[in-house]
C-alpha cells in the first residue's frame, strides 16, 4: 500500500480512538495548567519577570505534558497485542510510525492551543502581535518532541516500568530543542519583538536529523 | 592469556610514566600552578570518553546490519566504559574548577553538554536493565544509543551559541592560543594512557558481557532440556 496513505489511514484510527474518550487530551491539557500555575508560586510573576522566565515555563509545561502523553502512543497496543496486528498489515513500519507521530503532533498542538492563551492571561504576556510567529516556533518545536518522543514512546513500550522510563529518555535527548525554542520564544516576548532567526534554523535542523534518523530506525523499531 | 597479562603490565607502565610526566615533567603553569595539573588527567578522561562513546555508536549501527550478538556486547561494554570515564571527567573537572574559577560548576557549553550526555547514557543502561528479551534489549537499546549519539553535537552547538565561559579551547584555538611544546607531550602521553587503561578495561567488560550470554544460553538449554525430560516422565507414567 502507498505509504501516504497508510500513515493517513493510522492517523484516523488514532484520532478515532482519542476522541471516543478525549481522556488523553484532557489529561494533558490539565496537567500543563497544573504546571503553568505551580510555576507562579516560584517567581514573582509580573509582566516584565514574566518575561523573562515565561518562555522557559511554557516549553518545560511542554516537554512535560508531551513526555507522559507520548506514552500511551505505542504502550496502549501492548494491552491486546494490537502492535502484531499492525506488523501484519502489508505496509511499510514507518507509515505506522509516521501516523502515530501526525497524532502526537496533533495532540500536542491542540493541548498549546489551549495552553498558550491561558498563559498569556495569567501572566500578562501579550501574543496578540507575534501569534503568526510564535505559532512557527511552537510548530517547529513540537515536531522535534514528537518525532524523538513517539521513537521513544516505542523503545519503552516493550520495559519494564514504561511510563517512568519514556521521560527519562527522552527529556536529556530534548535539551537542545529545549534551548532553542526557549531562545527563540524569548525573543519574541521583548518589548520589539523580532524572531531569532539562528534558533528557528537550530529547532529545523533538529526536526531534519532525528525526522531522518527514525525513518531509517523504523524497520528496527518494531520488529518482533 | 600470556598477552593479557603483559598489556595490563604494559598499560600500567605507561599509567604510572604518564603521572609522573604530568607531576614532574610537564612545566609549571603561569596562574593557575600545581592545580593545572589536574588539566592532564582531565582531558585525558575525555578523550577517552569520548572514544569509547564513538566505539559504542559504530557497534551499535554494527548490530542494527549483521544481527551478530559481538557488536551488542562491545555496544554496552564501551558505554559502560565510557560513563565510567564521564564520571571521572565530570569530577575531575569539579575539582579543578573549584580553585580555577572560584566555583565548582558552571552551566558553559562543554560542561553542561557532558552531562547531558551523562545523563543520556544513564539512561541507555538503564533502559537495558529494564529489556527482558536479549534481541530486543540489543535492537532497542542500539536505537536508542544511536539516538544519543546524534544528540551529543546538537547540545554542544546550542550550548555554545547560548553562553559559554569554559576556556577557549587552547588547542587549535587560533593565533593567540597554544600549549607549551613540553606540556604538549606530557599531554599526548596522558591522553594515549588513558585511552590504553579504557581499552584495556573495555577489553574485560567485554569478555564479562560474553560470559555472561554464554551463561544465559546454557541455562535456557538447562531449562529446556529440564521441560523435556518431564514431559518424558510423566508420559512414560501415564
Amino acid at each position: 500500500m502507498d505509504p501516504v496513505r497508510a500513515a493517513a489511514i493510522l492517523l484516523g484510527k488514532e484520532l478515532r480512538l482519542e476522541f471516543r474518550t478525549r481522556e488523553l487530551l484532557t489529561a494533558t491539557v490539565i496537567f500543563a495548567v497544573v504546571v503553568v500555575v505551580l510555576f507562579s508560586f516560584a517567581f514573582d510573576p509580573t509582566a516584565a519577570e514574566s518575561r523573562r522566565y515565561g518562555p522557559g515555563l511554557l516549553w518545560i509545561a511542554f516537554l512535560f505534558s508531551g513526555s507522559l502523553m507520548l506514552h500511551p502512543s505505542f504502550g496502549r497496543e501492548q494491552a491486546n497485542q494490537t502492535l502484531d496486528a499492525l506488523r501484519m498489515a502489508p505496509i511499510s513500519p514507518f507509515a505506522i510510525v509516521c501516523g502515530k507521530m501526525l497524532a502526537n503532533f496533533l495532540f500536542l498542538s491542540i493541548a498549546e492551543l489551549i495552553l498558550v492563551p491561558v498563559f498569556s492571561v495569567l501572566y500578562n504576556v501579550t501574543i496578540a502581535g507575534i501569534a503568526g510567529r510564535l505559532g512557527l516556533v511552537l510548530a517547529l518545536g513540537t515536531i522535534g518532541v514528537v518525532v524523538t518522543g513517539t521513537v521513544f514512546s516505542a523503545v519503552s513500550s516493550h520495559a519494564r516500568m514504561r511510563e517512568l522510563l519514556l521521560p527519562l529518555l527522552l527529556l536529556p535527548v530534548l535539551a537542545p530543542l529545549l534551548i532553542a525554542a526557549v531562545e527563540a520564544t524569548a525573543s519574541l516576548f521583548t518589548e520589539q519583538p523580532s524572531l531569532d532567526r539562528t534558533w528557528l534554523a537550530f529547532l529545523a535542523g533538529f526536526d531534519i536529523v532525528f525526522l531522518t534518523a527514525s525513518w531509517l530506525l523504523s524497520d528496527f523499531l518494531l520488529e518482533e | 592469556m600470556k598477552m593479557r597479562s603483559a598489556s595490563t603490565v604494559l598499560v600500567a607502565a605507561l599509567m604510572m610514566f604518564a603521572g609522573y610526566a604530568a607531576l614532574f615533567i610537564a612545566p609549571d603553569e603561569r596562574t593557575m600552578h600545581e592545580i593545572q595539573r589536574i588539566f592532564y588527567l582531565h582531558v585525558g578522561l575525555w578523550v577517552a570518553m569520548f572514544t569509547a562513546l564513538t566505539v559504542a555508536f559504530v557497534a551499535n549501527i554494527a548490530w542494527l546490519a549483521t544481527r551478530n550478538p559481538k557488536w551488542d556486547w562491545l555496544g554496552v561494554s564501551a558505554v559502560e566504559t565510557g560513563v565510567v570515564c564521564c564520571t571521572g571527567g565530570l569530577i575531575t573537572g569539579v575539582l579543578w574548577g573549584k580553585p580555577a574559577w572560584g566555583i565548582w560548576w558552571t552551566w558553559d557549553a562543554r560542561l553542561t553538554t557532558c552531562f547531558i550526555l551523562w545523563l543520556l547514557y544513564i539512561s541507555y543502561l538503564l533502559l537495558r536493565g529494564l529489556l527482558e528479551d536479549p534481541t530486543r534489549r540489543a535492537t532497542l537499546s542500539a536505537v536508542f544509543g544511536i539516538f544519543a549519539f546524534l544528540d551529543a553535537p546538537l547540545v554542544y552547538v546550542s550550548n555554545r551559541l547560548w553562553r559559554t565561559q569554559h576556556p577557549a579551547p587552547v588547542i587549535f584555538g587560533g593565533q593567540e592560543a597554544g600549549l607549551d611544546p613540553t606540556m604538549g607531550k606530557v599531554l599526548m602521553i596522558c591522553m594515549a594512557a588513558m585511552v590504553c587503561v579504557m581499552v584495556i578495561v573495555l577489553i574485560d567488560r567485554y569478555r564479562l558481557e560474553r560470559l555472561r550470554y554464554e551463561a544465559e544460553e546454557l541455562r535456557l538449554e538447562i531449562e529446556n532440556r529440564a521441560a523435556d525430560a518431564n514431559s518424558l516422565v510423566t508420559r512414560s507414567v501415564s
